[in-house]
């Protein structure tokens, strides 16, 4: 699962599958980084029941994107996930009104782009944490982006 | 060091040629353990082993260079004894006068000859010998100087001791390697050696910089398995020519690595068209026993299209940034200017031309600048002859040129504006587009970022950013010529115009530049004279020097009166052919003179005509009959120039009968 906590935090993590590890976690801010991780934690469990009821045989772009999980106090939980159940959580701060929904699907996909070239790297096993530069340059500038 | 002479003990002076010189001396530096002048006696010792002969053979040589008397090797008992080697070795007999004689350089096992290559004293190296000549290993002048295997070996001395220890784990490789790789090269080498070779050697192909820190450095990094397998085939024999190509760029391929990369490919995938799959090249790679960090960040630079496979071009990239990051080099964040796989796949050609190394050269960038930057004036010039739909966009664009002369990024928006308005400005667009190539040496990151660049910044101009790209593929060709010759290709209706203007000379270009007022230089002030207005007795006087000229040996026969008779009807004679209109004119300013002129011409001509054949010779003839013609081609040209002056002239008036029509609509309003 990946996670990414956005507006002024921002968080990666990615997980896969029944053991739900993060691969990768990333945020903005320092400060604060232990309740997003429990946030994008509890979030797995709306991710979860939404890919369950999905139970659908023909897996789409749209169905990748699980939208606004919930929102909580300040801020909101996006989800995504992949055709191999590698599951994508951003953390927004409510604050930040002006990312909409066409732009977290756009983060997600590019998301979604890099995390592939990832595992197309041969030295890359799946279950290691992502150290791969290219993918962090390219969090860290979608992180500033919507900052 | 004594270099110039040992002295044998018997006090006969003994000459050396000059790579003995080096030699000695080297193996001298080799067996000092103390700088007291004299040798330990150990290291002379297993030198004297190494060198193949039987004991009692080294006894006598011992003895004859005087070391036992003295009790040690000092530099002339030490060169005596070398030469005494080198003698046995040629068979010899051990004496004083067999010195006397050119002999080749000893030999000893597991160094690398000058005269010679052998493969034979191979394996019998203990590690203890083995450290000592296993930087005569890289040593080897192949195809350089001397000197500088010398240099090499003495710095790096020291540093292949220290490693020596972990290169014995290194016996146990393939023995096929070393057959393999037709060591044409024919270097001796054992087991333990190749791979202590291959390092350095390695390290050599990359940069003559790796000198020293390459040593130390790949022998803390033994790779048997993978050197092998890509071998002994560049190494020091390549180390220096890699010292020559290369430029001070350590992420530049050379031929050699291109070969080698190529063969390696091949070994893992025969068709050079195919691709290697991720987990065959991930196993190969791995064998280079770099972290798995550093391997999967070279691969995520070297996998440009981000299929999971390498194709050849993306293959040598990796291999090259192996090697590199073996040789010391921190991994970049994205692909070298060099590495790029455009540039690699345009070289794989094997000629690599210097114009290309030209052209990428970060050094060139400066020079890059002069070009665009006279490019940038020819439009000016071509201003009277772009099509008419195009003009006004023509000049708003020298406009900007003419504001920014520079090589700022308004060139980037102007160049892809251009290319795309005139098909025909196809070459003027390759020259004005290096300028985009120059920034992007300039920039540390590669063109790519160029592209959005240029293409978001042409986005309002709504042209599609193939052509900017193809226009940027252009640029990466070798160079084009000097963008000057192009300037008479770029429009074909100024092609005659060019090469006259080019003709009359730097006068008429500012003269054009300059509209009507100024008085170019004499030669046109003939013709230009039609357009002014104003001034025609002085355009008349000035006419009449260049036909002064022209007629001065004429003139002298007849008298002062027909003279200016002549000058005025000659210049009349050139004048009624162009258009009708400046003649016109010039009858109407001139028209005292003409008018007076007008009785004349047909009287005087004959006159004239009857004169000049008794007076005149052929030559003066042939002058005035090539004047005549080069006014008359002027005459065409300002013609035709001023036709087209007109037609914008045409233009201009209609905008700004527009702009004031527009004004007279708003002006109701402001009233109001």
């Amino acid at each position: 699962m990946m996670t990414m906590l956005g507006g002024e935090p921002f968080l990666l993590v990615s997980k896969q599958e029944q053991q739900n590890y993060p691969l990768y976690i990333r945020s903005v801010p320092s400060d604060s980084e232990l309740k997003f991780h429990y946030t994008v934690h509890t979030s797995l469990d709306v991710v979860e029941e939404k890919v369950s009821a999905v139970g659908k045989v023909i897996v789409d772009q749209r169905e990748l994107y699980l939208g606004l999980l919930y929102p909580t106090e300040d801020y909101k939980v996006y989800g995504y996930v992949t055709n191999s159940k590698v599951k994508f959580v951003i953390v927004v701060d409510s604050s930040n009104t002006s990312l909409r929904d066409n732009e977290i699907r756009s983060m997600f996909r590019k998301l979604h782009n890099s995390f592939t070239d990832v595992m197309c790297n041969p030295f890359y096993n799946p279950g290691d944490p992502i150290q791969s530069k290219v993918f962090d340059s390219m969090v860290s500038s979608m992180m500033v982006q919507t900052c | 060091m004594d270099r110039a002479a040992g002295a044998a003990p018997g006090g006969t002076f003994m000459c050396m040629s000059e790579k003995e010189q080096r030699r000695y001396s080297g193996l001298y530096t080799l067996c000092q353990a103390d700088s007291s002048g004299k040798l330990a006696p150990g290291k002379v010792g297993e030198l004297f082993r190494a060198s193949q002969l039987p004991a009692d053979t080294l006894h006598q040589i011992a003895e004859l260079c005087g070391a036992k008397q003295l009790g040690y090797f000092g530099t002339g008992q030490f060169y005596v004894a070398l030469k005494l080697l080198a003698a046995a070795q040629a068979g010899l007999p051990v004496r004083l006068e067999s010195i006397k004689n050119e002999l080749p350089l000893p030999r000893f096992s597991d160094m690398k000859e000058e005269a010679e290559s052998h493969f034979h004293n191979h394996s019998q190296n203990s590690e203890t010998q083995s450290h000592h000549f296993g930087l005569p290993l890289d040593s080897t002048p192949r195809a350089m100087t001397d000197r500088r295997g010398f240099r090499r070996q003495e710095s790096s001395a020291e540093k292949k001791e220290p490693w020596s220890p972990p290169r014995s784990p290194c016996g146990s490789p393939p023995a096929s390697p070393p057959s393999s790789h037709g060591c044409s090269l024919g270097t001796q080498r054992n087991g333990a050696e190749a791979h202590a070779a291959q390092m350095p050697g390695g390290s050599g192909w990359v940069h003559a910089q790796l000198e020293t820190s390459s040593p130390s450095h790949s022998g803390n990094k033994p790779h048997p398995e993978h050197t092998s397998v890509g071998a002994p085939v560049e190494r020091p024999g390549e180390q220096d020519a890699g010292m020559v190509d290369y430029a001070d760029d350590p992420w530049r391929i050379t031929e050699e690595q291109r070969e080698y990369y190529t063969h390696q490919f091949k070994s893992l995938q025969p068709n050079l068209g195919a691709l290697i799959l991720g987990s065959v090249a991930k196993n190969f790679f791995t064998k280079s026993k770099l972290p798995i960090l550093e391997l999967s960040h070279i691969w995520e630079l070297s996998d440009v299209d981000r299929d999971g496979a390498l194709t050849l071009t993306e293959f040598c990239i990796a291999f090259h940034l192996i090697v590199a990051r073996k040789n010391g080099y921190p991994l970049p964040e994205t692909l070298p200017l060099t590495l790029l796989p455009r540039f690699l796949e345009k070289d794989a050609a094997p000629s690599r031309t210097a114009n290309e190394d030209v052209f990428f050269a970060m050094s060139l960038a400066q020079q890059k600048k002069d070009p665009p930057l006279t490019e940038k004036t020819e439009p000016l010039i071509f201003f009277g002859e772009t099509e008419p739909g195009l003009r006004l966009q023509n000049e708003t664009d020298h406009q900007m040129h003419l504001s920014v002369m520079t090589l700022s990024k308004q060139d980037l928006r102007e160049e892809p504006s251009k290319s795309v308005f005139s098909p025909k400005r196809i070459q003027v667009t390759t020259v004005q587009d290096k300028p985009p190539v120059h920034r992007s040496t300039e920039k540390p990151d590669p063109p790519p970022e160029l592209d959005p660049h240029v293409r978001s910044r042409t986005r309002p101009r709504s042209y599609s950013s193939a052509s900017i790209e193809e226009a940027m593929k252009k640029t990466e060709e070798p160079p084009t010529p000097p963008p000057r010759p192009q300037k008479t290709h770029s429009r074909a209706s100024s092609l005659d115009l060019n090469k006259l203007f080019q003709q009359s000379g730097q006068g008429l270009k500012s003269g054009h530049l300059l509209p009507p007022p100024a008085l170019p230089p004499r030669p046109m002030a003939t013709q230009i004279p039609h357009f002014i207005s104003g001034t025609d007795k002085s355009s008349q006087k000035a006419v009449q020097q260049p036909n002064f000229a022209d007629f001065s040996k004429f003139q002298e026969e007849e008298e002062n009166a027909i003279q200016a008779e002549e000058q005025n009807r000659e210049d009349a004679g050139p004048l009624r052919t162009p258009p009708q209109k400046p003649v016109r004119r010039k009858y109407r300013t001139e028209s005292q003179v003409l008018d007076s002129l007008q009785p004349f011409p047909s009287p005087s001509h004959p006159l004239t005509g009857s004169k000049p054949p008794q007076k005149l010779s052929s030559r003066q003839k042939k002058e005035i009959q090539t004047a005549i013609r080069k006014n008359k081609e002027t005459n065409a040209v300002l013609t035709r120039l001023n036709s087209e002056l007109q037609q914008q002239l045409k233009e201009v008036h209609q905008e700004r009968v527009n702009l004031e029509s527009q004004l007279e609509v708003l002006r109701p309003v402001a009233f109001l």
